[in-house]
């Protein structure tokens, strides 16, 4: 393996030099939000809010699967989970997401057989292996761990294994951007899409998204130096008066996409409403399994009550994801609320805006800085 | 023999001796009973002979070292490792360097370690007896003695073949101040060696990543190694090191924030000083881990005065589990009891603890 390719997005020298071009663009202060989770987490590492000029503030998106898995879906997960004969499987961090009552954790702990897979794939092995028993997976996240989902399903069905399901809990970007661009209190005046989604759909589905509402949305890497080019681009457009679709990870993204790719999603799943956690039903803005795919749906294979879902009343995951409130600015947070104890999705996954700024920024600059 | 033989000869007419289950760990062999006694005999008297140990007792009598001089320190630890075997090592190796480590960061020169052992009903002989033979090998390189052990066995399915829970006793000369209560402001950070090795190691032994590579675990004693940095601090007065501590599960991160909290006092380090192997940085980007995390077996941290620090870390890059040392960072007194990370990009950010098992990345 070589990392010499990654180390030269983080040359700081690199860093200083696109920091200098901002810092020269930028007249007044514009409002970024870096929608993935994933670029969360890399402006929090890498502080780069410190080293940016004070007139650009970010404002942290919904990109963050284990966040947005709504709380019916969480509790379903921990009723399937317990049920006698059933392999539940999932990531790692959707065992910490509480749930009305527990977690996955504790169904592990009182005696659910829950395991950690590192891919669907593992999942579907781990269900030919066991024949006399049920192997769900908790398939959940955004446009790019879709496509292997797909395959699952897709060689399950060509292997005739028949004891393997998915409990599915897919959200898309566009939608969700056009929500938050659509809501009164929207401060959002420039996007950093997020690449690794891109990397499987492309950026096509974008162009009118930043035509309606004039808004300039660059595709964004994950690296340092990445983040500061779409940042850069995003005040450029700003700066001019422009709101186009840029690509600034042109190293993975096509304007297309991967089209195999988004072949497999459609021949499997189809668009349906979605229920984000703490934001509320989004139009159009999930995926669920085709009709002739529903014996692979966990939903339907198994037999779940609905039970009253029951929200922590303090936490403050949702304005959080939608942007409103930055999560310092929640009474919880840090105290009543961490990662060994959350009260909500985003202080549990690495993706989470709440977990990024506990782990790199508590105490440090609360609040963070003083905008213009 | 014969007497098999006859009863072959006289079917139905005979007692027949019980199988003697050399090459497979049974229920009986925690008894206490005749099977317990031939295990010990054959496995752990022969690998860890020593004259402590063939007192035979149920204490081992150890003699006192000149009480005006030296005090005791004792240390304890539960090893649980799975797989029991992975690249650079095994259970029975880290079982050692666990605890001489935890005896050696104390100031003090290991001597003696017990064993306690926890078999799961099915383990082969051989595997333990391997695993035995590395203790013992480990044992020797740390230059301490094996002086009292146990065996207990355990239904099949309620362990995880073997688990090994080791003591250690050392001593330490009553004027060395050695603490993780006393890192001081203005004290210059050692980083013995790279970060991550036997996390790494341990993670590709279990065989669900789906990747290999040449990584192997750090696990070492690293005794010697602090002997000769102590010795290289000593001063008139007070050592030059005021703290050591390895740096195991939980990885560095968590170490510093550990003796940050304890001295009362602030930790600064610098990202670009960090020693971490290509290869380690890799993996960790691949599945979003942190090297700051990751778990070793044979790094230590030391804590030392900065007029003195360039002697101490010659000491430790001189020797060979030390060739990558490197001073990290230094004690500040503000933040108090929080680590401070400068990135290579300049900026500066919290280092926390780790909280809960690390998680690969989802996307």
């Amino acid at each position: 393996m070589d990392n010499r390719l990654l180390h030269k997005f983080r040359d700081p020298k690199l860093v200083q030099t696109k920091l200098r071009q901002i810092k020269k663009l930028i007249t007044r202060p514009w409002t970024i939000m870096e929608i993935c989770g994933g670029q969360t987490h890399a402006i929090k590492k890498f502080g780069l809010e410190q080293l940016l000029p004070s007139e650009i503030e970010f404002i942290h998106g919904p990109g963050c699967p284990v966040c947005v898995t709504s709380l019916e879906l969480v509790d379903k997960a921990i009723q399937i989970a317990s049920m006698p004969n059933v392999i539940f499987t999932s990531y790692g961090d959707m065992l910490r997401v509480p749930g009305s009552r527990g977690d996955l954790f504790s169904v592990k702990a009182n005696g659910g057989d829950v395991r950690v897979v590192y891919s669907p794939l593992d999942s579907l092995k781990i269900a030919k292996e066991n024949p006399q028993r049920e192997v769900v997976f908790f398939a959940i996240g955004f446009e790019t761990t879709a496509p292997a989902n797909a395959m699952c399903v897709l060689q399950a069905k060509a292997m005739g294994i028949e004891n393997f399901s998915l409990l599915v809990s897919h959200v898309c970007v566009p939608p969700a951007m056009r929500a938050i661009l659509a809501s009164p209190s929207n401060r959002v005046q420039g996007f950093l899409a997020a690449g690794h989604v891109c990397t499987v759909m492309g950026y096509w589905e974008y162009v009118p998204i930043a035509q309606e509402f004039r808004i300039p949305i660059v595709v964004t890497g994950f690296e340092p130096l990445d983040i500061l080019d779409g940042v850069y681009r995003v005040v450029q457009q700003l700066e001019t008066g422009k709101y186009e679709v840029e690509n600034a990870y042109s190293r993975l993204v096509t304007y297309e996409g991967n089209r195999a790719a988004q072949e497999v999603i459609r021949n499997v799943f189809e668009v349906c409403d979605r229920k984000w956690r703490g934001i509320g039903i989004i139009p159009k803005s999930g995926w669920k399994l085709r009709d002739e795919y529903s014996k692979f749906d966990a939903e339907k294979r198994f037999d779940t009550q609905a039970i009253e879902t029951q929200e922590s009343p303090i936490c403050i995951a949702g304005l959080v994801l939608q942007g409103l409130k930055k999560p310092y600015e929640c009474s919880a947070f840090g105290t009543l609320c961490t990662p060994q104890n959350p009260l909500g999705a985003t202080m549990v996954s690495s993706e989470g805006a709440c977990a990024a700024y506990y782990l790199y920024a508590r105490n440090l600059e609360t609040p963070e800085r003083k905008h213009v | 023999m014969s007497e098999e033989q006859q009863a072959f000869d006289f079917l139905g007419a005979y007692c027949p001796i019980p199988l003697s289950h050399s090459e497979q760990i049974i229920i009986g062999h925690g008894s206490g009973g005749r099977l317990t006694h031939e295990l010990i005999q054959r496995i752990f008297k022969t690998h860890f002979a020593n004259p402590l140990l063939e007192q035979g007792d149920d204490g081992v009598v150890l003699p006192v070292m000149n009480p005006d001089h030296f005090e005791i320190v004792v240390s304890t630890d539960s090893h649980v490792v799975s797989p029991i075997f992975f690249p650079g090592g095994d259970i029975g190796k880290l079982a050692v360097c666990g605890t001489v480590n935890d005896v050696a960061v104390m100031g003090a020169k290991p001597l003696y370690l017990t064993a306690a052992f926890i078999l799961e009903e099915g383990l082969q002989v051989e595997v333990l007896e391997y695993i035995v033979s590395s203790m013992a090998k480990t044992a020797r390189e740390a230059g301490v003695s094996i002086v009292a052990g146990d065996t207990k066995v355990v239904e099949r399915g309620k362990g995880d073949g073997i688990f090994i829970i080791t003591s250690g006793v050392g001593i330490r000369p009553k004027s060395l101040q050695v603490s993780g209560r006393n890192a001081q402001i203005g004290d210059r950070i050692i980083l013995s060696g790279a970060l991550g090795e036997h996390g790494v190691a341990v993670l590709q032994a279990r065989g669900n990543l789906g990747f290999t590579s040449d990584i192997q675990s750090d696990v070492a004693p690293l005794n010697h190694l602090i002997a000769s940095a102590l010795e290289a601090g000593k001063g008139s007065q007070q050592n030059a090191i005021h703290t050591m501590r390895d740096v195991t599960r939980g990885g560095l991160a968590t170490t510093l924030n550990e003796i940050a909290a304890q001295s009362n006092v602030g930790v600064l380090i610098e990202e670009a000083a960090i020693p971490v192997n290509e290869t380690v940085n890799s993996v960790c980007e691949m599945l979003g881990f942190d090297p700051l995390y990751m778990a070793n077996e044979g790094k230590c941290l030391f804590f030392v005065d900065p007029k003195r620090v360039d002697q101490v870390l010659e000491a430790i890059r001189a020797h060979e589990y030390g060739r990558q040392a490197a001073v990290i960072g230094e004690v500040v007194a503000d933040p108090i009891q929080k680590v401070l990370l400068k990135t290579i990009m300049g900026s500066t950010r919290l280092v926390d603890m780790l909280s809960g098992e690390m998680l690969p990345r989802i996307c």
